[in-house]
C-alpha cells in the first residue's frame, strides 16, 4: 500500500506541475505571439477577426509603414539615442559612486550612503519635480530624458554590494603599487564588475527604452522628441475602443493606407518596441538573477 | 598620479592607527574618493532634496505668476479641502484597494511559482519556463496594457472567445467598461507582468535551504507536501515577512501607469489613484497647491509606514532592511 502511493504520487504530481508550468508559458507567450501574427497580417483582413497564432494574409506593409521615414521612424531613433546615452552615463556615474561608498575607510561613507538610499523611500512628488524641471529649462529638451533619472539608489546598492564581495587584497596591492582611487577604480575594479554592470545596464536600458511618462509630462508638445513608447501610447489611447481612427494618417503610414490599420500598425510597433529587449535579456539571465539577490541584501 | 605616494603613506598610517588618526588627515588622503562622490551627491541634493522646498505650495494659494514673497499663505486649508473632497476620498479608496489586491495576489502567485519551479527535475525545462516567465517584466506598461486590452476586447479578444467556446457566457463581456472588474483586471495584469520576476527572490531563498533538512525529513517518512509545509515554507518565512512588511509601506503606491492606460470614462470612479489625482489637479487643471498637498500626504504616509515597517521587522529579528 505504502510503496504504491509512493510510486504513483510523484507521477501525478509531476504531471500536474508540468501542466501548470506549460499553462503559464502559454498564457505568457500567447498575447505576444498573437500580436506578432497580427503585425504580419494585412490590416483590413485583421478587422474580420479570427487571427490567433498565424497570419491569414501575409504582408510586411505594417513594418514598412513603421519605418517609412515618418514620425514613428523618427521616434524609434529618439528612443535608441536616449537609451544608449543614458545607460552609459548612468552606469559610469553610479559605479563610481558605488566604488566610493564601498571603501570601508571612506570618511563620508555612511552619510553619503544614507542620503542616496533615502531617495528610494520618498520623493518630493510630481508637482515640485515638474517645477524643478521647468526652472532648469529642461522642458521640451532632449536632456530631460537623460538627466533626471541618472542615479538610482537601488542600482547603486547592487553595484556596491557586488564590489564588497571582491577580495580586499586586490585593492590593497594596487594601493601599494601607488595607484590612487581613480586608477584602482578604472583599471582594477571596473573590469571585475562586468557581470553586475551588465545587470545594471539591462535595468537602466529597459527603463529608458520603456519610458513614456517623461515624454508625456515634459516633452509632449515637441513632436521631434517623441519616443517609440509615446507613439504607441497615443495609438493605444485612440484605438482601444474603435477599429478606425485618424491617428495613423499623420504617422507616416498614411501613404500605404488600406492594408494598414491602427490595430495592425500598433501590433507592428509593439513588436519593434519589444524585440530589442527580448533578444538581449535571455543572455543576461544568470547575471540579473544574481543582481536581484544582491539588491535584496541592503546591509 | 602625483599625489599617489602621499596616498600610500597616509593609507598605511590609517591602517595601523585607524581610530586615532584625525578625521581631517583621513579626508586629505581621500580626496579622490570625495571627488568621485561629490558630483552625484550634488545631483541627488538638487533632484531629490531641493524639490521638497516646493512643498510650501501646499500651504499657499499658489499662483505661478507671482514671486514667492507675494504668495498668499492659507495654512492647512488645502489639506482640509482634500479630506472633505469626495473625489479624493474615492481615489484614496481605489489606491488602497488596488494596492492590497496587488500585494496579496503578487505574493501568493510568486511564492507558489517558486515552490513549483523548485520541484521541477529537468534543468532544461525549468530554465525554459523561467526564461519565459521573465519576459513580460521587460515589456513596458504601454505594451502590456495594449496586450490586455486586446485580450479583453469584445471583438475577437481571446478571453471572450474562450469563455464563449466553453459556454460560460453567451455574448462577449465589455470587461474594461465594468467598474467592478477594474481592480481585478489591474491585479491580474500585475500578476501576468511580474510573477516570474517576483519568484526570483523566493526561488533563491528556497535553493539556499539546507538539503540535509529534506533528507532527514525523507528518512522520517515525510511526503512532498509535508516537506513543503514543514521545511520549504518555514525556510522562506523570514524573506516573505520582510518583503510583506516592506510592501505594506508602499500601500499608497498602487502604481499609475496601468490605471491611467486602462482606465476610461466609464470606470473612472474605480480606476483613478492618488497619482492620477495629482496629475489631473496639478498639471491639467492647474490647481498646484491642492495637487501638491495630495502628493505630500502620500509621501508622509509612505515614509511613516516604511519606518513603522522597519521597526516591526527589527523587532521580529530581521534587520536587513534600510
Amino acid at each position: 500500500m505504502r510503496t504504491r502511493t509512493l510510486r504513483l504520487e510523484p507521477v501525478v504530481f509531476h504531471l500536474f506541475n508540468a501542466t501548470v508550468m506549460l499553462a503559464l508559458a502559454v498564457v505568457t507567450l500567447y498575447p505576444f505571439l498573437n500580436t506578432l501574427a497580427v503585425s504580419f497580417n494585412a490590416g483590413n483582413d485583421t478587422i474580420r477577426g479570427g487571427i490567433y497564432l498565424w497570419p491569414r494574409i501575409w504582408t510586411d506593409q505594417n513594418y514598412r509603414a513603421v519605418f517609412a521615414g515618418g514620425t514613428i521612424y523618427h521616434a524609434f531613433w529618439v528612443s535608441v539615442a536616449r537609451t544608449v546615452i543614458a545607460t552609459l552615463l548612468s552606469l559610469f556615474l553610479t559605479s563610481m559612486l558605488a566604488y566610493a561608498v564601498s571603501r570601508k575607510e571612506y570618511v563620508f561613507r555612511k552619510p553619503v550612503t544614507i542620503l542616496i538610499v533615502l531617495t528610494m523611500y520618498f520623493n518630493a512628488g510630481l508637482i515640485p519635480t515638474y517645477f524643478l524641471i521647468k526652472d532648469l529649462h529642461l522642458l521640451n529638451n532632449f536632456l530631460v530624458y537623460i538627466i533626471p533619472g541618472l542615479i538610482s539608489a537601488f542600482n547603486m546598492i547592487v553595484i556596491r554590494t557586488y564590489m564588497q564581495t571582491l577580495p580586499e587584497g586586490l585593492i590593497e596591492s594596487a594601493k601599494v603599487d601607488g595607484a590612487g582611487d581613480f586608477r584602482t577604480f578604472f583599471s582594477i575594479i571596473l573590469p571585475l564588475c562586468q557581470p553586475v554592470l551588465a545587470t545594471v545596464a539591462l535595468f537602466v536600458a529597459v527603463g529608458q527604452w520603456n519610458s513614456w511618462f517623461d515624454t508625456f509630462l515634459y516633452a509632449s508638445s515637441k513632436q521631434n522628441l517623441s519616443t517609440l513608447q509615446y507613439e504607441l501610447m497615443k495609438l493605444l489611447s485612440s484605438a482601444s475602443f474603435s477599429n478606425t481612427n485618424p491617428a495613423v494618417a499623420n504617422s507616416g503610414a498614411g501613404a500605404t493606407l488600406q492594408m494598414v490599420t491602427p490595430i495592425s500598425i500598433r501590433a507592428a510597433i509593439t513588436i519593434v518596441a519589444s524585440v530589442p529587449i527580448l533578444v538581449v535579456y535571455p543572455f543576461l539571465q544568470k547575471y540579473f538573477v544574481h543582481g536581484m539577490q544582491l539588491g535584496s541584501v541592503k546591509e | 598620479m602625483a599625489s599617489a605616494p602621499k596616498g600610500i603613506s597616509s593609507n598605511t598610517a590609517a591602517m595601523t592607527a585607524a581610530p586615532k588618526s584625525s578625521i581631517f588627515k583621513r579626508m586629505r588622503s581621500q580626496k579622490q574618493l570625495m571627488l568621485m562622490s561629490l558630483p552625484i551627491l550634488l545631483y541627488v541634493l538638487l533632484f531629490s532634496y531641493y524639490p521638497i522646498w516646493g512643498w510650501t505650495q501646499a500651504f499657499q494659494n499658489y499662483k505661478p505668476a507671482l514671486p514667492f514673497s507675494q504668495q498668499e499663505w492659507v495654512g492647512f486649508k488645502q489639506f482640509n479641502f482634500l479630506f472633505r473632497d469626495d473625489s479624493f476620498l474615492k481615489v484614496l479608496r481605489n489606491t488602497v484597494g488596488m494596492s492590497f489586491i496587488n500585494l496579496v495576489l503578487g505574493f501568493l502567485t510568486a511564492i507558489a511559482l517558486a515552490i513549483l519551479l523548485n520541484e521541477i527535475k529537468s534543468r532544461l525545462f525549468k530554465r525554459t519556463i523561467q526564461t519565459i516567465s521573465y519576459l513580460p517584466h521587460f515589456l513596458s506598461w504601454i505594451i502590456v496594457t495594449g496586450l490586455v486590452a486586446n485580450a479583453l476586447s469584445i471583438d475577437g479578444g481571446i478571453i471572450n472567445v474562450l469563455l464563449m467556446k466553453l459556454g460560460f457566457i453567451q455574448e462577449p463581456i465589455m470587461w474594461l467598461s465594468k467598474p467592478h472588474y477594474f481592480w481585478g483586471i489591474v491585479g491580474a495584469s500585475h500578476v501576468w507582468k511580474e510573477v516570474g520576476w517576483n519568484a526570483i527572490i523566493y526561488l533563491a531563498a528556497i535553493t539556499s535551504i539546507d538539503p540535509s533538512l529534506y533528507e532527514a525529513a525523507e528518512i522520517d517518512g515525510a511526503n512532498r507536501y509535508k516537506k513543503m509545509l514543514h521545511i520549504t515554507l518555514p525556510g522562506i518565512k523570514s524573506i516573505v515577512i520582510i518583503l510583506l512588511i516592506m510592501n505594506l509601506g508602499w500601500i499608497l503606491d498602487a502604481g499609475f501607469e496601468v490605471q491611467y492606460l486602462l482606465g476610461n470614462g466609464v470606470v473612472v470612479d474605480w480606476s483613478q489613484t492618488i497619482d492620477i489625482f495629482v496629475l489631473k489637479y496639478g498639471l491639467q487643471i492647474g490647481n498646484y497647491s491642492l495637487a501638491t498637498a495630495a502628493g505630500i500626504f502620500k509621501t508622509i504616509v509612505s515614509v511613516a509606514l516604511i519606518f513603522a515597517a522597519n521597526t516591526v521587522a527589527k523587532r521580529i529579528g530581521e534587520d536587513r532592511l534600510i
